[in-house]
C-alpha cells in the first residue's frame, strides 16, 4: 500500500479536529484515540524504552522493517496516549529521511501546542526528539551496511 | 507572640487584596489550589516592592547617603518583624537567606562541617521534602556518616514510638518538617524537640508549609533552628529565613564568604562580622526581605488564629466533599493537618485529571511533590495535590469537586 506523505496525514488530522470548537471535545477525541492505540506488550515496558523525566510515563519502541521505522508507544496517562497516537500516525512506517525532514505542524494547528511545550512534563516533546534520534540512528546504521 | 488583631477575617474581603485572584484562566475564573508550591501576593507586598524600586532603592549597610541609610533601616525593621512573627528572642538570630532550601543547605554545611564526622548519624523523617533530605544525604556521603529516618504510618503520621531507638550516641542532629508538603500532616514538633533535647540532640524544623497556617513560636518550641520561605507565606520569591539560637549562630562557621560578612580583611587574615551579618555574605535580597516583612505584617493584621480557623473549616469541608466522589483515595489522613489534599482516583492518572482541571481554570499540582520517599511509602508514582490557603473558599471547593467529577466522567 502506498503510504501518504507526512504532510497529507497532518492535513487530515487538522481536518478531523476542525469540527471541534471547544477543548472538551478535543480532549474527548484524544481519549477516544488513546483507546484505539494498541498497547505495548508489558514485556517491552522496560526502562530501556521508557522516556525519562516525565510525570506521565511514556514508552517508545522502534523497529526497522523493509527500509522503514515502525514505532509503537504507550503511556500510563490517557490524554498523553491520545497525543502519542497522533504522533505514531504521522511518523510510523516511514523512512528515516521522511522522519528527519518532517516539520511537525499539526499540533499547533489543532490548538494543542501547549502539550508539546518544554514546560509540560508529559514526555511528548522528549518522545518527538527520541523519534528523530531513532531516524538518525537507523539512517547511520543503514548507510554502514 | 504579640498578635494585634486589627481586622476581622473575612475571606471575601481578603480576596480583594490579591489582584491575581481576579483573573481568568482559559476563560474561567481562576481557582488557585497550588499554594503549597507558592502563594499569591497581597497588593501591599507588590506595591511596597514597586515603590522601593521606583523611589527608594539603594544598597544596604554601606551608605553614607540618605537612601542607603533609609534602606538599611527598612531591612532591619523587616528582620525585627520576622523576629516578632516567630517569637524569637533576638533580631540577630534571624538570618535572611534565599529560601528554605538555602537555609537548610546553610545549616547542613556549617553544622555538618563542625559537628558531623565518620560514623555519626543524622536523623530526618520519611516525609521530608527533598530539600530537607538531599543536603543531609550529601553531607553524610561526604563525611562517612549515616542518614536515619523516622518512619510514618499509613495515616501519614510519624511513628514516634521508634524515636528512642533512633536517637543514639552518634545522633548529631534531627532535622524534620513541621508540616508535610505532600500529606498535610502537622507533626508534634514541640514534643519531639523536648525528647531530642533530653538526649542533647539539636533540632532543626523545616517550617516551609507551617508558618503560613499555624502560629509558630520558636521560643516555645525551643527548637535550635527554624527555617521557612518568603514566597510560601504571601511574600516575594528568593527570600527565606534561617532562625538559629544565638549560641549556635555564634558557634557555627559561615557557609559563604564575601562582602558585608567580614570585620577586618588583610591579605593574611580575615575576621568575621557579628551576627547575623556573619551569615549574610554579599548583597542580600533586601527588597525581598522588606516585602516579606510587609507580608507578615499583613497576616498579623488578622492573626494566625483567625486564619487557621478559616483554613480548618476548609479542611473539614473539603474532606467531606472529596469523600463523596467515588473512587477518590486521599493519602495522608493525619488527625492534625492543614488544608493540603493529596489523592488519586481509581484507574485514572493524576496527570490526566490535572490537565482537565487546568482547562477549567483550576490550578493544582500533580506528581511526587519533591517527596519521592512519601510516594514510595504508599507504593504510588504520584498524586494530585490540592493545597489551599487563606483566600480560598468553600465555593471554590465545590467548583473544584465538580471539576473532578467532570474529569472522572471524561476519563472513565
Amino acid at each position: 500500500m502506498e503510504t501518504k506523505p507526512i504532510r497529507q496525514i497532518q492535513e487530515e488530522i487538522v481536518e478531523e479536529f476542525s469540527v471541534f470548537d471547544n477543548w472538551m471535545d478535543k480532549y474527548n477525541y484524544l481519549i477516544e484515540l488513546s483507546r484505539d492505540l494498541p498497547e505495548i506488550d508489558a514485556k517491552h515496558k522496560t526502562d530501556e524504552h521508557l522516556i525519562k523525566g516525565c510525570q506521565s510515563k511514556v514508552w517508545l519502541k522502534a523497529e526497522w522493517e523493509d527500509g522503514k521505522i515502525r514505532f509503537t508507544a504507550d503511556s500510563d496517562a490517557i490524554i498523553t496516549k491520545g497525543l502519542i497516537a497522533l504522533l505514531i500516525r504521522v511518523f510510523s512506517n516511514r523512512t528515516p529521511e521522511e522522519i528527519k525532514e518532517a516539520d511537525l505542524e499539526f499540533i499547533d494547528r489543532i490548538g494543542l501546542r501547549e502539550n508539546l511545550s518544554p514546560t509540560r512534563s508529559n514526555g511528548l516533546l522528549s518522545m518527538l526528539k527520541q523519534m528523530k534520534l531513532y531516524a538518525v540512528a537507523f539512517d547511520v546504521a543503514k548507510n554502514k551496511k | 507572640m504579640a498578635v494585634q488583631k486589627t481586622s476581622p477575617f473575612d475571606p471575601a474581603s481578603v480576596r480583594k487584596d490579591f489582584p491575581i485572584l481576579h483573573r481568568k484562566v482559559h476563560g474561567k475564573p481562576l481557582i488557585y489550589f497550588d499554594n503549597g508550591a507558592t502563594t499569591q501576593k497581597p497588593r501591599v507586598v507588590i506595591e511596597t516592592m514597586k515603590r522601593i524600586y521606583e523611589k527608594e532603592n539603594s544598597s544596604i549597610h554601606r551608605g553614607v547617603h540618605h537612601l542607603s541609610n533609609r534602606m538599611t533601616e527598612a531591612y532591619e525593621e523587616a528582620r525585627n518583624t520576622v523576629r516578632k512573627f516567630i517569637g524569637a528572642a533576638n533580631s540577630h538570630e534571624i538570618v535572611f537567606t534565599s529560601g528554605t532550601t538555602g537555609s537548610i543547605n546553610a545549616v547542613a554545611t556549617s553544622f555538618g562541617e563542625k559537628y558531623v564526622g565518620p560514623g555519626d548519624e543524622v536523623l530526618v523523617t520519611v516525609m521530608e521534602h527533598h530539600a530537607n533530605l538531599v543536603p543531609w544525604q550529601m553531607l553524610c556521603e561526604k563525611k562517612g556518616a549515616h542518614l536515619r529516618a523516622i518512619p510514618m504510618n499509613d495515616r501519614g503520621e510519624l511513628m514516634l514510638d521508634h524515636l528512642d531507638s533512633l536517637f543514639t550516641e552518634r545522633t548529631r542532629i534531627l532535622s524534620l518538617t513541621h508540616v508535610s508538603n505532600a500529606l498535610g500532616t502537622i507533626n508534634p514538633v514541640k514534643d519531639i524537640v523536648a525528647r531530642a533535647h533530653e538526649r542533647n540532640i539539636p533540632v532543626m524544623i523545616d517550617g516551609a508549609q507551617a508558618v503560613q497556617h499555624l502560629t509558630v513560636d520558636v521560643t516555645d518550641l525551643d527548637c535550635d533552628f527554624y527555617v521557612f520561605s518568603g514566597h510560601k507565606i504571601y511574600g516575594p520569591t528568593g527570600i527565606g529565613i534561617l532562625y538559629g539560637k544565638e549560641k549556635w549562630l555564634e558557634d557555627l562557621p559561615p557557609y559563604q564568604y564575601g562582602g558585608d560578612m567580614v570585620d577586618q580583611v588583610s591579605m593574611e587574615k580575615t575576621t568575621f562580622n557579628e551576627l547575623p551579618l556573619k551569615f549574610e555574605a554579599g548583597t542580600t535580597n533586601y527588597i525581598g526581605a522588606i516585602g516579606l516583612g510587609k507580608a507578615l505584617e499583613y497576616l498579623q493584621g488578622f492573626g494566625l488564629e483567625a486564619i487557621a480557623a478559616h483554613e480548618n473549616h476548609l479542611v473539614d469541608y473539603a474532606t467531606n466533599y472529596l469523600g463523596q466522589v467515588p473512587g477518590v483515595r486521599i493519602y495522608g489522613k493525619a488527625r492534625e493537618r492543614i488544608a493540603i489534599f493529596s489523592f488519586r482516583m481509581e484507574n485514572i492518572h493524576p496527570y490526566d485529571v490535572g490537565m482537565i482541571l487546568d482547562k477549567l481554570g483550576i490550578a493544582v499540582r500533580t506528581g511526587t511533590h519533591c517527596a519521592q520517599p512519601v510516594m514510595q511509602h504508599f507504593g504510588i508514582d504520584g498524586t494530585l495535590r490540592a493545597s489551599l490557603a487563606m483566600y480560598n473558599t468553600t465555593d471554590e471547593i465545590k467548583r473544584f469537586v465538580s471539576g473532578l467529577r467532570t474529569a472522572i466522567s471524561m476519563l472513565t
